[in-house]
């Protein structure tokens, strides 16, 4: 195993821990914590839909227009049905636009 | 154990390991796109078992984000999790040590859901329904990303038939899946133009750790409104 793939496995043990870290993590703070401060409860709150914003908007500003018109239709899509039907319909949407379109 | 109850499990958690399985198919096939061998996507699915923060994990990974940054993110990501496992504590106090290890592994979002419902009902949260209801989810999650990571591999140009925008439309999907919080639309909004303009002017992969500070910094400085304590009504929504 060459050294570049060893730190990928590193990477992943280390992804193994965080998460682990989180799954155990509130049971321990439950029993040392009594009460979490509001403004750090509106922090934590907003951590997911933050981090996984940043992984959006610049592939949509970024990505071109297929991508970001396909992105789009995803959205309309997201707002009434499932995840699975956004990631179908993107995904025809794409192609259509690269086969067709472009 | 008590067969009964890890019956029971086995059919609660075999709907959620249905709608799982695509999204588990889903992460084999991109992680090979990303650089990954099929080895190590399996040994991912196997040892992290968190869809959301493992598509996080290879889409940073894929762009040569510093590792320390890709393990921060997924840790990120699955801070939700602390909130799960304080909210279960008074569910699973009677488990053993091991037995509390295994449960906190596999405690995925539908695990928390139904743990949390189930002992709403004052129905028993019992160590073999518990395991029988996590199993039935973790197994065909890492044998359905060793299929899509096969898949993957036979993949050519991941651009050639689409698969390149799946990645934006999931996180899109989970961003959508938060919209009912509280300063839903403010934190999305900072993050956005933040992430975009470090992207501009700090470059890859600045953008997710600028572009969520600002967001998590804005949600903690916004007036608090004062409002009833509420539990962990709104689980959100991952594969």
């Amino acid at each position: 195993m060459d050294a570049q793939h060893l730190n990928l496995i590193y990477l992943i043990v280390a992804a193994a821990l965080a998460t682990f870290a989180t799954r155990f993590g509130g049971y321990v703070l439950i029993t040392q914590l009594k009460r979490i401060p509001p403004r750090l409860e509106a922090a934590l709150n907003a951590v997911p839909a933050a981090v996984l914003t940043t992984l959006v908007a610049p592939a949509f500003v970024y990505g071109g227009f297929d991508v970001a018109a396909s992105m789009l239709v995803a959205f309309a899509i997201g707002l009434r049905f499932s995840t699975l039907r956004m990631l179908l319909v993107g995904w025809v949407a794409v192609m259509a636009i690269r086969h067709l379109v472009l | 154990m008590n067969r009964d109850d890890f019956r029971a499990g086995l059919r609660g958690g075999f709907p959620v390991m249905l709608s799982a399985s695509p999204f588990g198919a889903l992460f084999g096939a991109l992680a090979v796109d990303n650089g990954f061998s099929v080895a190590d996507a399996v040994f991912m699915s196997a040892t992290v078992y968190a869809g959301a923060s493992q598509m996080v994990g290879i889409e940073l990974f894929g762009n040569n984000v510093q590792p320390w940054l890709v393990v921060l993110s997924v840790f990120a990501v699955n801070f939700r999790h602390v909130l799960y496992s304080a909210s279960i504590a008074k569910h699973i106090r009677h488990f053993t040590l091991i037995q509390k290890l295994l449960a906190f592994f596999l405690l995925v979002d539908p695990q928390y859901a139904e743990t949390e419902q189930r002992g709403e009902r004052g129905l028993p949260v019992t160590f073999s329904w518990y395991l029988g209801f996590g199993l039935v989810i973790y197994f065909p999650w890492v044998l359905n990303t060793l299929v899509g990571a096969l898949f993957g591999q036979l993949i050519g140009d991941p651009k050639a038939i689409g698969l390149d925008v799946l990645l934006p439309i999931y996180f899109l999907g989970l961003v959508l899946g938060f919209r009912t919080r509280d300063r839903f639309l403010p934190v999305v909004a900072i993050s956005a133009v933040a992430s975009v303009a470090a992207m501009h002017f700090v470059g890859s992969p600045w953008h997710v750790s600028i572009g969520a500070l600002a967001g998590i910094l804005l949600a903690a400085f916004l007036p608090q409104e004062p409002r009833p304590r509420q539990g962990l009504a709104a689980v959100e929504k991952e594969a």
